[in-house]
């Protein structure tokens, strides 16, 4: 008998305690056994269940549509904390959490080498050799370069980003190919027959999708390849963008400087091997190797990274921040719940004393309660998904290039977090008021003009608004320091004027313009028929733009000196056309710009930046200085203001201008002039077709690609910030809007409350002025501890996203006071109402109520 | 939690499920008490049908707020001599027979429908 009235637990408390006796009388006559009284409590449990369920759901449903103004706040609020939180986490899972589409991705690693002020360099191939020889703590190791390779043939000339990559990257990663095969060792073999491997995409562009495609020619550059494999549609990497895939094939001139350093290094760890043994063991490498080359090697240690963590420090302190918002708005959504849930259970309690009275257990009440909070999420729930694939478009310009194909989505993983934390908003914030209000109700609702909630619920309430409060500062503190953080970077000047500016790739493929007067002659013709155009001021080729390249950094060698490849002691190198500085106003501040004049028989010149001056020849003239770059003894002939190679974020190195004409044929092919840049009165957008004609009269194989404003380049510098701090001004806004609800309905609801007392004051001569200090008094207090504590969590959070901040610090105290300002003038406004009510309160109609 | 369905047409509750239908039966005679309905319905099916207690209960649970039995009160139950105190007795309301009825007829077209096609047995 024991057991089967254990059994009787599994059945909802009012089902038991109404026929439990009986259930059991029945099983003590019939002699039921065991099992057969087990199957069939396991049977009917879940039924009765379910019926209480559906019974609490049709009330729920007619409950809820009575208090339409309620239910509508409700969902709503759930719904922004909830499609915050959804967004969000679907932005943080795809760029920090979700493992990498490779087979056993958590070996894999990538290896850097390190020079102080330049740490996770590329190696040089001369490297990557012996580090791939030396280790015994990989059992692969790849390397891999992204280049840009002209495709012609049939229609129109296409650029394409491809990668070269070793004869084993395929296999440390661990892919296979849909159709034909990787890249294999043979292929990676100087001498070798060209072959090539598609991305999907590609695949279906080039070749219609057509599984014929292996074994067909390409013609990239000028130069036949043959297609060996088409990679599976999801299949990225390095970055979103590659689309081929070409082996490196080395040859001996590749592994003679080690300081040219452009080969990525992509292993896989031996199982077994931690990242740590990793590490210590390639910096043993390195060190080897410094020894034997001291010279190139100086100062170079070695890093390695999980390929999953390979972020930048700011990228993932950026997804980090605003998770820890949208986790402040969902915080702060659910005290609000909880507030709005514990109010309405309170005016309800006449209704759940008569339940009560009518025979409903406590049990039964809390059911109900905690259903329509559970109703109320999931509709909550539903909406902010919604909320969430709207929001999604924005946030994902947070997203950095991943090897990972699509971008972040509403798939399942996400929906089942939403769901999580619907469950979890609906059961835990629902619950306490539920208990709360089923342990308090007696029959105390029936009697008239009971006053609903006591000191206690009245607590509650009160440190429920403190939270709020105090995660608005948090929010609107970090908003600030992330905003003040934006307007300085945005109001830095980069050296260059930006608008009215066109600017394209048409990237000249080697070996064709090899020969450095065939490119001149091409950007000749390009150039003075582009200035031709209406509009058109002036217009000039650069190797890279600022902003897209912060690479192409060399060693400057003055006097003699050794070089030095650390922080301080390097320079950027462009080569430009003479029209560069004049189409990008970068302004002129002694000699003279590159001109026509500067052609290969004379002296090598150089334009060189005013850090570069003032550098070497600080409080002197630079004009006529010699130094040695790029392998050549280059002359100063003009000095020009900085430009920020790097961004706006960052410092970057001098720069050092060189002539287009001044480099012999096949040198530096890297650097030709690929970039062009166009300035017009007009709207840059709209020149585009004239100059795609002009470059297909110089060259019909030549394709145009990456067409931007220079505008739209300096935006997109900043671009991850300012959708960031959109966001975070956003859920600050919300955060503010919500907690002032919640002081205005906690105010609401102790003026009503306390309208009699309020009474009796008036009647005894109290002023107007009384009375609001009496309502006041309690909420700015409420206010000023969630002040004080916020202040004290911001500081912290302040600390943590440090790295973030520029040109403001952490304890930034403008920001603090206006944070604080703010969240008093909230609370004023939600106060102001309930204020109003209580000088109103008039004494005879309060009293009789009474 | 919801209050009994007043003015429901009988038709609204068909079909019955089978366990309602002779708990119905079971209590239109007389008033009887849990086991007693299990024991009346095994009866009249010779044993075929034996309802559990919880399969019983859930049943008579969702028929009292259907409003298809009520529960007597106490001045009317058996003398005490005869009656165990934890025994609760359940009675047929008009409702329920009218339901009860309802039902009836529409098995009973059911079976002249299944009969003219040949499914079903002749009159006994």
């Amino acid at each position: 008998m024991r057991f089967y009235r254990a059994l009787l637990h599994l059945y909802p408390a009012s089902f038991r305690a109404e026929y439990g006796e009986q259930m059991c009388a029945i099983f003590a006559e019939r002699k039921t056994s065991w099992l057969a009284a087990g199957w069939e409590v396991l049977r009917n449990a879940p039924a009765v269940h379910w019926d209480i369920l559906r019974q609490d759901l049709r009330y729920t449903g007619r409950t809820l549509l009575r208090a339409r103004g309620f239910s509508t706040v409700a969902v709503l609020v759930l719904a922004l904390g909830i499609g915050t939180n959804t967004a969000v986490f679907s932005v943080t899972d795809y760029v920090l959490i979700r493992p990498l589409p490779f087979p056993a991705s958590g070996r894999l690693v990538k290896a850097w080498e390190n020079l102080p002020g330049y740490p996770e360099m590329e190696l040089s191939p001369a490297d990557y050799r012996d580090w791939k020889a030396m280790n015994t703590v990989f059992d692969d190791m790849g390397g891999v370069t992204t280049v840009l390779v002209n495709l012609t043939g049939e229609g129109n000339p296409e650029r394409i980003e491809s990668a070269r990559v070793t004869g084993n990257l395929f296999a440390t990663l661990g892919v296979h190919p849909l159709l034909g095969r990787p890249i294999a060792a043979t292929d990676d073999q100087p001498g070798a027959p060209l072959t090539a491997v598609l991305s999907y995409g590609l695949w279906e562009r080039a070749f219609g999708g057509d599984s014929g495609a292996v074994g067909r020619k390409l013609q990239l550059d000028g130069t036949s390849y043959v297609v060996i494999g088409v990679m599976p549609a999801a299949f990225r990497f390095p970055d979103q963008d590659v689309e081929l895939w070409l082996p490196f094939q080395f040859d001996q001139s590749a592994y003679v400087d080690r300081n040219d350093n452009y080969v990525e290094c992509v292993a896989r760890l031996r199982p077994g091997v931690t990242l740590e043994q990793a590490r210590s063991q390639m910096n043993v490498v390195a060190g080897q190797l410094r020894r034997q080359y001291p010279k190139e090697l100086e100062h170079t240690s070695a890093t390695v990274n999980m390929l999953r963590d390979e972020l930048s420090e700011r990228s993932r302190l950026l997804v980090l921040a605003l998770a820890g918002a949208a986790l402040c708005v969902l915080l702060i959504a659910c005290t609000n719940l909880a507030n709005l849930l514990l109010a309405r259970a309170l005016s309800r309690q006449k209704e759940l004393a008569v339940r009560t009275a009518l025979g409903a257990g406590r049990e039964r009440l809390v059911r109900q309660l905690v259903t329509e909070s559970m109703v109320l999420s999931a509709l909550g729930g539903a909406l902010g998904v919604l909320f969430a694939a709207l929001a999604l478009p924005i946030l994902t310009k947070l997203v950095p290039s991943l090897p990972v194909s699509g971008a972040p989505t509403i798939d399942l993983r996400v929906l089942c977090f939403a769901g999580i934390v619907t469950a979890l908003t609906g059961i835990g914030f629902g619950t306490l008021p539920a208990l709360r209000v089923a342990r308090d109700n007696d029959f105390k609702g029936l009697r008239e003009g009971s006053r609903a909630g006591g000191g206690r619920k009245a607590g509650l309430r009160s440190a429920l608004i403190v939270t709020e409060v105090t995660l608005s500062m948090v929010l609107l503190i970090s908003a600030g320091l992330l905003l003040r953080t934006l307007m300085s970077i945005q109001s830095v000047d980069p050296g260059f004027r930006s608008d009215g500016v066109l600017t394209m790739q048409t990237a000249l493929p080697m070996p064709k313009y090899d020969n450095v007067a065939k490119r001149v002659a091409f950007y000749r013709q390009v150039l003075s028929e582009i200035e031709a155009l209406p509009g058109v001021s002036n217009a000039a080729y650069s190797s890279f733009l600022p902003m897209t390249m912060g690479g192409g950094i060399w060693p400057v060698d003055i006097d003699g000196k050794t070089i030095d490849r650390s922080e301080g002691h390097n320079a950027s190198l462009r080569f430009v056309t003479p029209g560069y500085f004049t189409t990008l106003e970068i302004p002129l501040l002694a000699g003279r710009r590159l001109d026509d004049s500067d052609v290969q028989s004379r002296p090598p010149a150089a334009v060189v930046s005013d850090s570069f001056a003032q550098r070497y020849w600080p409080g002197q003239s630079a004009l006529g200085r010699h130094f040695k770059f790029a392998y050549a003894d280059r002359t100063v002939v003009g000095v020009v203001g900085d430009v920020r190679v790097r961004g706006l974020e960052r410092i970057s190195e001098p720069q050092v201008y060189l002539s287009c004409q001044q480099v012999d044929d096949g040198a530096l092919p890297y650097y030709a002039p690929k970039d062009l840049v166009i300035r017009t009165s007009g709207n840059p957008r709209s020149l585009l077709p004239a100059v795609t004609q002009i470059v297909r009269n110089a060259d019909p194989e030549q394709p145009i690609s990456r067409v931007r404003t220079l505008t739209e380049i300096v935006q997109a510098n900043t671009a991850p910030r300012s959708v960031q701090v959109r966001m975070i001004v956003a859920f600050a806004a919300l955060a503010l809007l919500l907690a002032g609800i919640g002081i205005h309905g906690l105010l609401s609801f102790s003026v009503s409350n306390r309208s009699s007392e309020i009474a009796v004051r008036v009647a005894l001569g109290a002023q107007p002025g009384d009375i609001l200090r009496i309502v006041l008094q309690q909420s700015l207090l409420l206010a000023a501890a969630g002040v004080v504590l916020g202040v004290a969590l911001a500081f912290a959070a302040g600390q943590a996203m440090r790295a973030l901040l520029v040109g403001v610090t952490p304890t930034d105290p403008a920001t603090f006071l206006l944070a604080a300002a703010l969240c008093l003038l909230m609370t004023a406004v939600g106060s102001l109402v309930p204020s109003l009510r209580a000088i109103r309160v008039d004494p005879i109609t309060a009293l009789r109520a009474e | 939690m919801t209050a009994p369905i007043k003015d429901s047409l009988p038709q609204s509750f068909l079909p019955l499920p089978s366990a309602t239908l002779h708990i119905l039966m079971a209590v239109a005679e007389e008033d009887r008490h849990g086991y007693a309905i299990i024991q009346d319905v095994e009866a009249r099916t010779r044993g075929e049908l034996t309802l559990s207690a919880g399969t019983l209960y859930r049943s008579i649970q969702r028929m009292l707020e259907q409003g298809l039995i009520t529960e007597t009160r106490d001045r009317d139950r058996p003398a005490p001599e005869l009656d165990d105190e934890r025994r609760r007795y359940y009675r047929i309301t008009p409702l329920g027979a009218a339901v009860a009825k309802a039902e009836a007829t529409r098995m009973a077209k059911l079976v002249r429908l299944a009969r003219g096609m040949g499914f079903a047995p002749e009159k006994a």
